[in-house]
């Protein structure tokens, strides 16, 4: 029999998780509730005598603050109990721990105890709270259908009914089956059962699978394997399907593109990537020597010293957080650990960061049916976010977050992860993956079930209303955090020769990649440990089950690896071996149910060819203030989405475990200003170290997708050299999130959406080349796009660049905010008319009620203007004379003297006639101006010939002073003042929009 | 077994330290490098290796429970390494408090020494939980710098002398709760609530956050038991070791206030004096 536990906190100690529910029901949703008190629930599946279940209850509470009960605790005062559970199949990391210390009571192995499933319980009381009231809380905070079960019940009837011991327990009793699946068939029937089967595959894919089938020789190794010779299994149908995914084969950036920007000359351009990206870094690698590995691992390597190099990947992962924000987010940063961990012969983690793009979550418009409130979505990702980097031990160090109303039908969440890698471990160069034939396919980590089997695929689709629950995995940082340790452990003693992540793709990917460096595998599906029965052996080859990692293990260290294992608490599997075959070949037990030559597998998919034409936007500008002050408009800047303080919701994700950290994410008299970058030390005892920074702004899209770019990589870089970085030790990552280029009926605009891309790869090769900062590593994600109700939703195009770069000394780095009065204060570069798509012009645009005119320059910036000016600040705080140092960014000038004062706590008087800029320049353009390859500096007036000096060729004036008297204080000239506002009230503006969330 | 990213430090007379790791511990790296700066040997043991043989606990003179996030905090943070203790370790435990040794434990580990029933340890009797370390008020993880002041007549050898100082919080459960009222004053009359959160400017115990980061009762930041001998407390002293790793590093550079090393680094030290200066009650290693 099995049994119920609730555990509730005693009388008299508070419930923050209730208060906190009670709060977000009042002011997010409107609700009238009072008062939430909460519980937690465990339903143990094991028939135990009654003192033992009083045992087992008491050893799952605390004993000073709880109080437990079997069966059912007296309930608090309500009027609806919520009870949220999870549905058969869904990972339930808590019951699978309260499943350990069952074991720990009746001192036994885990697995000799049944399983232990998790709920939680939400005592609501409120006047005048009606049922529907309760599942709008349930529906709309606290649960999600998709993965979780809701039970509602009044007073009355909780009461009368007996304690409920339902168990979400897997109850398929499927027999694993394998099918085939014929492909003589017309066109239209190929396209449905691509379509049918959620394969994402397109016409021309289905017929050179087709083809493939009708080839002799094909036909003849597979009647010598068994399998049916002229038509695919289902294994085989997926794992192509999966392997030629747009998420895994990039098959836009792949593409021969048509490209037309004066119309009637088309160009030919033969793949994005290795036109503009790869070319890009072969021609930098010629100046750099410290590019170890680019675009073949998981992560991109550079040689960080004689020591140590660094590998830097970051992933998105937008619509599994459509889907479950929570779950979508825990695994997107869970998922981007495993690339570094699975990185040359594995990496050690040391930083993570994340960014997001999001709607308002102060939207108060229309939710398309299938969609999530951004609130919600808000709080899931970042809660997601934090639990998964918190319990893994890894400090975030960078985070930022854009909002725009087009994330409402798809938000960007990017996750990224810094890694360690030794030159050398056990005797081998760290950075070098191998395989001989031989070696052990072992799969280490979680079990396999259904989780996210069709996520690839379903990541490369647009977001429908039946997008499929299944794409939904739940990471677990904790049994990842074992996973890594012990991998750790087994990578030093040289336990492996290979290693890779299983992530979109599951063992389909990552044995199917693996392999080609052998040259071929021979993997059983029936030995790989399951959650649950009922898989059919596709679904464990796709399955994209998380914290799992794959090796290849010599046959002469496969028991002390699994020993290890076992020592570990890590579950490790051999599932066959790596061959020299040629071919994939997959199994069931005795049965082979697939065999796919790796030539065809990797190389196979045809190409694709896109059109695209690019025609500029008219877009006129917004019609501008009159003249005045302008206190108005900066407090407006300070206080929008963008801008806006993010620390609440930042510092509830730890930045400083590995005590590594040293130029932190907030910096100040008061810690509470964003660094421009951050750094930290690359190892304990070590004074080197490393900065993280990057650039976003989907905004410029809008004008230009080229100077989008353009500006994106020079705000990183310009970010990371205001704190120390040096450029000629800058390694970049592109993140691609885009609309849907591919010409379909409902998407009609598709080939300017192509132009905008080709435009932007323009962009990255020219700005990176002439930087000389290569690219090591990159993304994309190409169908951003939500249908709900007949109504598109594109995101604006959007490319993140984050740099990696190399610190001498972590003790001369510079921060952001004003530090002295008495400071004179400069600014460096060129303020130019480049108000288009800023935040001024957006803000503007808001309130002339035409919020699509915010056209105008698009700022865009010259290498040969920027050049010089990262040299000397180069020189500058190698000099150590500089007191701060800060790039201004959305906002311009005006925003970043009010974020340095409100750091500092100390005002400043700014001239901005004296501001370095082109002629003619209107005050709103001094003031808000988002021109690219500047800074805003300060120093002590006895070093102010020397700063002079280190700027003496570039465009540089002294334009202040920081004073005593916390008030900004900006003036035009002689003429008044057009800035004027205390610091308090700045700082009050500015924290004041995402107060406490 | 851990990276060793660490310089090299002298080995002379090096007091040896057991760290545990493992199961979602975090700390590792950090507190390794404490004690190594302090003048220890710390030797980082997994936990399942602790448990698969306890002995190891006859060869050293502290213990170190870090922080980090066991068991993904599931059923409360500290909870499940505290049942496995009680299970499976209490012997090996009671002998190793009985022969002198020192115990730290900071953020979880601080967490599972409370919840194991080691701090307060009234009376000498161990393994009989009387407080509790609950969600803070404001509800959710932080990660802030507090200043911290430490009880001067407190029996704790972690900090004798120590001065206040600036450390990181780092946790969602760290709320001192105690139920009882009557234990509450033994706890204060006996000194064992060694260190408070204060106001940074009136150096006095500080109620509200972010000052008190939690809503701990009394503003208590870390627990010692009677002996003095088991010490633990929620800020995270080896997060600053290196001066810089302070958030105003720059402006104490900028002002001549820089010390240093970072001040963290005092309570390692502490212990470490204090080793040197007692007889080894446990045999040396072989």
């Amino acid at each position: 029999m099995s049994f119920r536990i609730e555990i509730g906190l005693r009388r008299g100690l508070r419930d923050p998780r209730g208060e906190h529910v009670a709060r977000l029901a009042r002011e997010f949703l409107r609700l009238p509730v009072r008062r939430v008190v909460t519980r937690d629930v465990y339903l143990v599946a094991d028939d135990l005598p009654k003192d033992v279940q009083r045992c087992v209850a008491r050893e799952f509470a605390d004993p000073v603050s709880a109080r437990v009960a079997v069966g059912r605790l007296p309930p608090p005062p309500f009027d609806w109990l919520i009870e949220i559970g999870y549905r058969p199949g869904v990972t339930d990391n808590v019951g699978q721990t309260a499943r350990t210390v069952l074991a720990d009571v009746l001192d036994v192995a885990p697995d000799q105890v049944g399983p232990v499933f998790s709920a939680t319980q939400f005592f609501v009381s409120g006047a005048g709270l009606r049922r529907e009231h309760a599942e709008r809380l349930a529906r709309d905070l606290l649960a999600n259908e998709l993965i979780q079960t809701v039970r509602i019940h009044a007073r009355d009837e909780w009461c009368a009914a007996p304690p409920a011991v339902e168990l979400p327990l897997v109850r398929d009793r499927h027999a694993p089956t394998v099918r085939d699946i014929r492909l003589d068939v017309p066109d239209e029937e190929l396209l449905r059962i691509s379509r049918d089967g959620i394969l994402s595959l397109s016409l021309d894919e289905m017929r050179a699978i087709r083809d493939h089938y009708r080839r002799e020789d094909v036909r003849a190794a597979r009647r010598a394997a068994g399998l049916p010779p002229d038509r695919p299994t289902d294994v085989e149908l997926e794992c192509l399907a999966q392997t030629w995914s747009e998420h895994c084969k990039h098959k836009i950036f792949a593409a021969r593109v048509l490209y037309e920007e004066t119309p009637g000359r088309v160009e030919v351009i033969e793949s994005l990537f290795d036109t503009y990206i790869r070319r890009a870094t072969e021609q930098i690698a010629r100046r750099r020597d410290w590019l170890v590995s680019v675009f073949r691992d998981n992560a991109g390597i550079i040689r960080f010293n004689d020591r140590w190099h660094l590998a830097y990947k970051v992933e998105t992962h937008n619509s599994p957080s459509a889907l479950d924000p929570y779950g979508g987010a825990i695994t997107g940063i869970v998922g981007v650990n495993r690339d570094p961990m699975g990185t040359g012969l594995g990496c050690e983690l040391l930083a993570n960061t994340w960014g997001y793009c999001f709607a308002s979550p102060f939207h108060t418009g229309e939710i398309p049916a299938g969609l999530m409130h951004p609130r919600r979505i808000r709080d899931g990702v970042h809660r997601g976010v934090v639990d998964g980097g918190n319990q893994s031990g890894i400090p975030w160090a960078r985070g930022f977050e854009r909002f725009d109303e087009r994330f409402l039908g798809k938000p960007l969440v990017f996750c990224g992860t810094v890694g360690r890698l030794p030159h050398v471990v056990a005797g081998r160069p760290a950075h070098v993956k191998e395989i001989r034939p031989g070696d052990v396919i072992v799969m280490a980590g979680g079990r396999i079930g259904k989780d996210g089997i069709h996520g690839a695929t379903f990541s490369s689709e647009e977001l429908r209303h039946e997008s499929p629950a299944q794409a939904v995995q739940i990471g677990d940082a904790f049994t990842q955090r074992k996973l890594y340790d012990f991998l750790i452990e087994a990578r030093d003693r040289g336990l492996y020769r290979a290693i890779t992540d299983n992530g979109a793709g599951g063992l389909s990917s990552s044995v199917g990649e693996l392999c080609t460096l052998s040259g071929g595998a021979d993997l059983d599906l029936a030995r790989a440990p399951l959650k649950y029965a009922g898989l059919d052996p596709w679904e464990i080859l796709l399955s994209e089950a998380q914290e799992r990692m794959t090796l290849a293990v010599p046959p002469e260290h496969l028991d002390e690896l699994l020993d290890l294992a076992r020592r570990r608490d890590v579950e490790a599997t051999a599932l066959g071996t790596f061959t020299q075959s040629g071919a994939f070949v997959v199994r069931h037990g005795d049965r082979i149910v697939g065999r796919l030559e790796l030539d065809f597998l990797h190389h196979g998919c045809p190409r694709m060819e896109l059109r695209a034409r690019w025609t500029p936007p008219a877009v006129p500008p917004p019609r501008p203030l009159r003249a005045g002050p302008r206190n108005t408009a900066l407090l407006a800047l300070l206080g929008s989405l963008n801008i806006a303080s993010k620390e609440w919701i930042s510092r509830s994700y730890d930045g400083e475990v590995k005590g590594l950290s040293v130029l932190k994410p907030f910096v100040g008299r008061r810690a509470e200003v964003p660094s421009d970058a951050t750094v930290m030390r690359i190892a304990h005892g070590s004074n080197e170290g490393f900065v993280l920074a990057e650039g976003i702004n989907p905004y410029y899209s809008d004008l230009d997708t080229y100077a989008m770019v353009a500006s994106v990589v020079d705000e990183a870089v310009r970010r990371a050299i205001s704190v120390g970085g040096t450029l000629t030790h800058l390694a970049g990552l592109d993140n691609f999130c885009w609309p849907d280029p591919v010409p379909s009926a409902t998407n009609p605009d598709a080939e300017y959406k192509m132009a905008q891309l080709v435009r932007a790869n323009r962009a990255l090769y020219d700005v990176t080349t002439a930087y000389g900062v290569p690219l090591i590593s990159g993304k994309d994600s190409m169908k951003n796009d939500s249908i709900r109700g007949g109504r598109r939703i594109s995101i604006p195009p959007t490319v993140l660049v984050s740099v990696l770069g190399r610190i001498e000394d972590v003790r001369r780095v510079v921060t952001m905010d004003f530090k002295r009065p008495g400071d004179r204060i400069a600014v460096v570069g060129l303020t130019r008319d480049e108000l288009g798509a800023s935040e001024f012009h957006r803000w503007l645009a808001a309130r002339r009620g035409t919020p699509s005119a915010i056209g105008g320059r698009v700022p865009c910036p010259a290498a040969a203007a920027a050049l010089p000016i990262y040299a000397a600040m180069e020189g500058a705080i190698r000099a150590n004379l500089l007191h701060s140092s800060h790039t201004p960014t959305l906002g311009g000038l005006a925003v970043a003297l009010a974020l340095a004062a409100i750091g500092g706590d100390v005002g400043a008087v700014v001239d901005l006639a004296a501001v370095p800029a082109e002629p003619d320049l209107s005050d709103d353009a001094r003031l808000f101006s988002e021109s690219p390859s500047r800074y805003v500096v300060t120093a002590p007036p006895d070093r102010a010939a020397d700063v002079e000096a280190a700027f003496r060729g570039v465009p540089f004036a002294w334009v202040g002073e920081v004073t005593d008297e916390p008030r900004l204080r900006l003036r035009t000239g002689v003429g008044r003042e057009i800035i004027n506002l205390p610091v308090a009230r700045m700082r009050a503006t500015w924290q004041r929009t995402f107060d406490r969330m | 077994m851990f990276p060793t990213d660490h310089a090299p430090f002298p080995t002379t007379s090096r007091p040896r330290v057991l760290v545990i790791t493992g199961y979602g511990f975090n700390c590792e790296a950090e507190s390794i490098a404490a004690w190594r700066m302090a003048g220890a040997e710390p030797i980082p043991v997994h936990f399942a290796d602790l448990l698969a043989d306890p002995d190891v606990l006859g060869t050293v003179r502290a213990l170190m429970f870090i922080g980090g996030f066991s068991f993904g905090d599931h059923m409360g943070s500290g909870h499940v390494i505290a049942s496995r203790l009680r299970h499976r370790l209490r012997p090996a435990l009671n002998g190793y408090l009985a022969a002198g040794g020192l115990v730290l434990g900071i953020c979880n580990g601080f967490q599972i020494l409370v919840r194991l029933g080691l701090l307060p340890g009234l009376d000498g009797q161990y393994f009989r939980p009387l407080v509790s370390l609950a969600t803070n008020d404001v509800g959710t993880f932080r990660n802030l710098w507090v200043r911290v002041r430490f009880e001067h007549d407190s029996p704790c050898v972690f900090t004798r002398g120590l001065p206040p100082m600036d450390l990181p919080v780092r946790h969602g459960e760290g709320k001192l709760v105690v139920p009882n009222r009557r234990i509450l004053d033994r706890i204060e009359h006996q000194r064992l609530a060694v260190c408070r959160y204060v106001d940074s400017l009136t150096g006095e115990p500080a109620r509200h956050y972010p000052a008190n980061p939690n809503g701990s009762v009394n503003a208590i930041a870390g627990l010692c038991d009677p002996t003095g001998r088991v010490f633990g407390m929620m800020p995270h002293p080896e997060a600053y070791l290196y001066p810089d790793q302070h958030p105003g590093a720059d402006r104490q550079r900028l002002d001549g206030g820089l010390p240093p090393e970072g001040l963290g680094l005092a309570i390692f030290r502490n212990a470490v004096r204090h080793l040197r200066t007692t007889a080894p009650d446990v045999a040396a290693p072989a």
